[in-house]
């Protein structure tokens, strides 16, 4: 590992606290999106669907 | 212009342009993290603490920008009253207060060594605090209220309310006596920091200014999903309800 000096735990857990929010930030996003989509799914399997998509039109 | 903001236009437009822009992302940020631990040198002064600002200093960027985002977003909304700019808003939010939470913290983590204590009740580490704690706000009021129009024009008038505190993050170091140093990347003359900290500076905020708008993009695919569930669960009680009504 290399040699960051007398604070080098503090550049270090900066970079922790920025990987983990963001990380956490992109984990949180997915899982919404795949939560909202089986929801929609779901939906289209029970025939359930929007008008604008019945009628081809943009929303 | 109107077709750009169409939800089902932005639903196909995104779903080709997120892939690239997480790929552009990750090659950013692999170029970006080599440079700021092994081209970039030691500051004279700082030492090897100056690695933080590689990270500290987009995160306050974008803490900026998001919160202007939904400012414009908000206009959007209150002017033309159009549902994508209320979308775009609302997916903001929680983004900013991510970014602005983790300026916040590796600025306190840079303090430490640097000035001897992680906080300081000075002008632009407050004014950073009375940021994060907006974009709280805008997140509980969204919450707080189900009507889902309504709930928009109020996080609207609020986070426009609330733009008072960007020029005065900006120029606190200016206006008042603070331990924060004052602007040395965009200031007038030209930045003071020396080209081999300056460049992996520039890459890791062009980095981090992708990864948010890749973020925003997928945020608010995800909240035009919720929304489009929102209105089938309309749409199977109103269906629900019709025989019942016929009899």
């Amino acid at each position: 590992m290399m040699d960051l000096g007398p604070h080098a735990a503090f550049i270090w857990m900066s970079y922790g606290v920025v990987i983990g929010g963001l990380a956490a930030l992109v984990l949180w996003l997915i899982h919404d999106g795949r939560k909202q989509q089986a929801v929609l799914d779901d939906f289209e399997a029970r025939g359930i669907t929007r008008r604008s998509a019945q009628s081809g039109g943009t929303e | 212009m109107l077709r750009f903001a169409n939800p089902t236009w932005f639903m196909n437009f995104s779903a080709r342009l997120l892939p690239w822009l997480v790929g552009l992302t990750a090659l950013l940020f692999a170029i970006g993290l080599y440079m700021s631990f092994f081209t970039a040198p030691p500051d004279y002064q700082q030492g090897e603490t100056v690695r933080i600002m590689f990270i500290h200093v987009p995160s306050a960027w974008l803490a900026m920008m998001c919160y202007g985002l939904i400012a414009v977003s908000s206009i959007g909304l209150l002017v033309w009253r159009h549902p994508l700019a209320d979308v775009s808003a609302k997916a903001a939010a929680p983004i900013g207060a991510v970014f602005t939470f983790t300026a916040l913290v590796t600025g306190s983590l840079w303090g430490k060594p640097m000035w001897g204590t992680y906080w300081v009740w000075d002008a632009r580490l407050t004014s950073v605090l009375i940021l994060f704690f907006l974009y709280l706000g805008l997140i509980a009021l969204r919450n707080a209220i189900d009507d889902e129009v309504q709930a928009g024009k109020l996080s609207a008038i609020l986070a426009l309310v609330g733009t008072v505190i960007l020029p005065i993050i900006k120029f606190s170091v200016n206006w008042w006596n603070t331990l924060h140093q004052p602007a040395s990347v965009m200031r007038m003359g030209g930045s003071t920091l020396h080209s081999s900290i300056l460049y992996p500076l520039l890459v890791m905020a062009v980095a981090f200014t992708v990864l948010f708008f890749a973020l925003h993009m997928k945020a608010m695919r995800n909240e035009i999903l919720r929304r489009r569930v929102a209105a089938l669960r309309i749409t199977q009680v109103d269906e629900a309800m019709t025989p019942q009504a016929a009899e």
